[in-house]
């Protein structure tokens, strides 16, 4: 199999703090890969670095192929990607916002609405195609940005924290689809997550990052042995420490806070 | 691929056209000006021989209302990028000029309709335009002073982290805009320092722009108004355009 995702000596500063610390991971073609990691660990600097939101400091970096920072077009034909904070257009329709993103990403008209009804059924929001977005739940939301990160039939799926405060129903849902893309599409999926029995039962291979360093790479099971632990949580506890990390909160914490107030903690 | 100004234009309608109550609330304050100010100032106003206040008020006001509309759609950016709609435009494969040429399009559009109703609003309590052909010239105006304004929105707010800069803008830069517009007074009698900040204040021109369409009176003349708001239009567009695209998150 080859490497989809080559990541070489990434380094990432933000006025003298290192998020990133010169870290090197590959993921193969239609693997399922998590980056797992304690807060501001880097997990979602790397992400956003990856899918050319964010300029590296240094670091060599492939995505499908190409540098995702001076071949910005041909990197963002090829993935989707749901992000840790909500992107939908809340005063549009489930259907309005799938149409947008098929327009963006250059589907044509008569492919659009077949996909677009395949993958509303599949998420289970057919139903709901016509609701403003700002009166579903934030499970809903979820199913329906990760159609939406679909539509375009992406060789990588990004996802950080994509369960985040979503029940275990819906969380189950989610990720049986997602392998389900996984195996039939050879997707390749790349994704974040503070749970650690998802990860070890979901990922092919995973990836320990801490203070912006990885520490470990391998299969789940790998893990658990070198590090004899029975749970990937133990190993996980092992590798990166107890000690809870102080983030100071910033802007986007503020603002964060802010919109839980005012969506009365839906999401 | 000019689908996707399109759509990004409709997008801004679309979310104008259902937020109803967001409508209602921002024209509650130029109706404010325009009657407490209106009425209040007018009898002083007609004795000092300075003619109809309401005549002279309402262009100013259709202005104040573009104004607030504009910036505030651009401004809303700082949030839309981090918990909207915007960041998935950001990764995807089209240009950002694109997406920054369509939003402000449609900012400037829903800016332009606010100042609409404002002026449909100034008609009922006593505003008549000299000409009603000339109306349509007053809407290339306004127009005009939609995209400078919405564009200046996007090129701060693309700057910007926090919300909390958005008071700032409002207070620091935006208010004295207006007040310094001839919005509200005659630009003709003031001590030189003012005359020349009124001078350099794009909003001026809009201002007068609007209002001799609207009157027939104009004190920096037609022309001066159009050249000096579509070049600064055109410049803020370019300038919002460069930083909307240099945006991280």
């Amino acid at each position: 199999m080859e490497n989809i995702i080559e990541v070489k000596n990434l380094v990432k500063k933000f006025d003298g703090f290192v998020a990133v610390n010169n870290i090197s991971f590959n993921v193969k073609e239609g693997e399922i890969f998590a980056f797992l990691g304690p807060n501001g660990a880097g997990k979602t600097t790397t992400i956003r670095i990856l899918t050319t939101l964010l300029h590296p400091s240094s670091g060599e970096l492939k995505v499908n192929g190409h540098s995702p920072v001076s071949e910005k077009f041909e990197v963002r034909c090829s993935f989707g990607i749901v992000f840790q904070d909500p992107s939908l257009d809340d005063e549009l329709t489930a259907y309005e916002n799938m149409e947008l993103h098929a327009v963006f990403y250059g589907v044509k008209e008569d492919l659009r609405k077949e996909r677009i009804k395949n993958l509303l059924n599949l998420v289970e929001l057919w139903e709901r195609k016509d609701y403003l977005v700002k009166h579903f739940s934030g499970g809903m939301k979820r199913r329906l940005e990760i159609a939406r990160g679909l539509i375009h039939h992406p060789k990588i799926l990004f996802l950080d924290e994509p369960t985040l405060g979503l029940d275990p129903q819906t969380r189950n849902f989610l990720w049986n689809y997602i392998k389900e893309m996984n195996k039939k599409e050879k997707m390749t999926v790349f994704f974040t997550t503070h749970y650690m029995e998802e990860a070890d039962k979901i990922a092919d291979r995973i990836a320990i990052i801490d203070k912006g360093k990885i520490i470990k790479t391998g299969k789940p099971d790998e893990i658990k042995k070198q590090t004899n632990s029975s749970s990937l949580e133990e190993a996980f506890l092992k590798l990166t420490g107890h000690a809870i990390r102080e983030e100071e909160a910033s802007a986007k914490d503020h603002m964060r806070m802010r919109r839980r107030l005012w969506a009365g903690g839906r999401r | 691929m000019n689908s996707v100004v399109y759509e990004m234009w409709l997008r801004q309608l679309k979310r104008y056209w259902r937020s109803k109550a967001r409508i209602i609330g921002s024209l509650a304050q130029p109706i404010l000006f325009l009657v407490a100010l209106g009425f209040g100032f007018g009898p002083i106003f007609q004795a000092a021989g300075g003619g109809n206040y309401i005549e002279f008020l309402a262009p100013g006001i259709i202005a104040m209302s573009i104004l607030f509309t504009a910036v505030f759609n651009g401004i809303e950016i700082i949030w839309d990028r981090q918990f909207g709609f915007l960041k998935e435009t950001l990764v995807a494969p089209v240009s950002r000029y694109k997406i920054m040429l369509g939003r402000t399009l449609g900012g400037a559009t829903v800016a332009t309709i606010q100042g609409i109703i404002v002026l449909l609003i100034s008609l009922v309590i006593g505003f008549t335009p000299y000409n009603f052909m000339m109306v349509l010239v007053a809407l290339i105006f306004m127009f005009l002073i939609a995209i400078l304004f919405t564009a200046f929105g996007t090129a701060v707010a693309s700057r910007l982290e926090d919300m909390q800069a958005f008071q700032l803008i409002m207070n620091f830069v935006v208010m004295p805009l207006f007040f310094l517009s001839g919005a509200l007074f005659p630009l003709t009698s003031l001590p030189g320092a003012l005359t020349i900040v009124t001078k350099l204040n794009p909003l001026s021109y809009g201002v007068d722009g609007v209002r001799s369409a609207l009157t027939g009176i104009s004190h920096l003349g037609v022309f001066m108004d159009f050249t000096v708001l579509i070049s600064i239009s055109f410049l803020m567009t370019i300038i919002g355009s460069y930083l909307f695209s240099k945006i991280e998150i």
